[in-house]
């Protein structure tokens, strides 16, 4: 999203230091950025502390804001930057900077043929079936995450996905294939089996 | 084609062919493909179960999680940000506090 000229306008006034403008930034930011925290963390805690750094660094960095990018664009960066950095201090052999784009297709290949696109939707967005959805999400390695959640949950645009993590584009369209790959077999597996057994448990507790 | 008419024994879905689109599906779903490679794409889905399958269900995936519910940000979590940041929640719509001073 390039930059637009109310953003301008509130960057002009954050950097004139105006405290209206520090709250309309959290106020108009805030939901989106836990949000994107929370699918990074996969927990509640970890989130906010997410969150608050997110700010506290913006708040900092505002004067070096460059108008490369909407605002809302330069909050995901702060906040993917600091979620990524907690993850490694938390699992470092999981997050490595330097991942290598392609790796070996075998990854990839699909497995799962059972097609659920044919189940009733009440079935695909049934409670269980949504946690097994955000489970999947937190067992991608955070490197693909971070590429599907900006992309695909939150909607950013390639090239905006691109710049909110500093990846090239061709390396966030190999780790959205991944990441997408990844959970499309999971869930596979998943709606193969997962209906039928709920559904009988339910009847047999009925 | 041989790899064609075997697909259907084929349950692990790994002759060459369809590897070779498999780079390419995430591309194809988002309307991004190169037109020659989706028409060379299309062509061999029309004869190939699994990979319509695999498209099919790749494209369900995503629409699947696009309609996840957003995770609502906790009032409590919304309130402690604000006194970090040392900062007046007087901007906060007129729903947040309802307090009537």
């Amino acid at each position: 999203m390039p930059i637009q000229a109310n953003d301008m306008d509130l960057v002009a006034r954050l950097q004139a230091g105006d405290e209206a403008a520090y709250a309309q930034l959290v106020e108009e930011n805030a939901a989106r950025v836990y949000r994107l925290a929370l699918r990074m963390m996969g927990n509640e805690a970890d989130a906010e502390d997410v969150l608050q750094e997110t700010f506290l660094s913006a708040f900092k960095a505002i004067d070096h804001f460059e108008a490369r990018s909407s605002v809302s664009t330069w909050l995901y960066r702060i906040a993917s930057n600091a979620a990524l950095m907690r993850l490694r201090r938390k699992e470092p052999e999981q997050v490595s900077v330097d991942e290598p784009i392609e790796r070996d297709d075998g990854e990839m290949l699909p497995r799962q043929l059972f097609d659920f696109c044919c189940l009733p939707e009440d079935d695909l967005l049934r409670e269980e079936a949504r946690e097994e959805m955000a489970h999947a999400i937190d067992d991608l390695p955070p490197t693909l995450r971070s590429v599907f959640v900006l992309r695909d949950i939150e909607g950013l645009s390639t090239e905006e996905t691109a710049n909110a993590l500093d990846l090239s584009v061709p390396a966030v369209k190999s780790r959205l294939m991944r990441a997408r790959l990844k959970l499309r077999e999971r869930l596979s597996a998943y709606f193969a089996q997962g209906p039928v057994i709920v559904e009988s448990r339910n009847r047999g507790e009925a | 084609m041989s790899v064609i008419s075997s697909h259907h024994h084929d349950h692990t879905h790994d002759h060459s062919e369809c590897q070779r689109y498999l780079t390419s599906l995430t591309d194809y779903v988002d309307g991004d493909l190169d037109p020659a490679l989706c028409r060379e794409l299309e062509t061999h889905m029309a004869a190939c179960e699994n990979c319509r399958v695999v498209v099919n269900t790749l494209t369900k995936t995503i629409s699947l999680y696009r309609q996840l519910p957003a995770p609502e940000m906790p009032n409590a979590v919304k309130e402690r940000l604000y006194a970090v940041l040392d900062l007046k929640p007087h901007t906060l719509s007129a729903d947040e506090g309802g307090d009537p001073a």
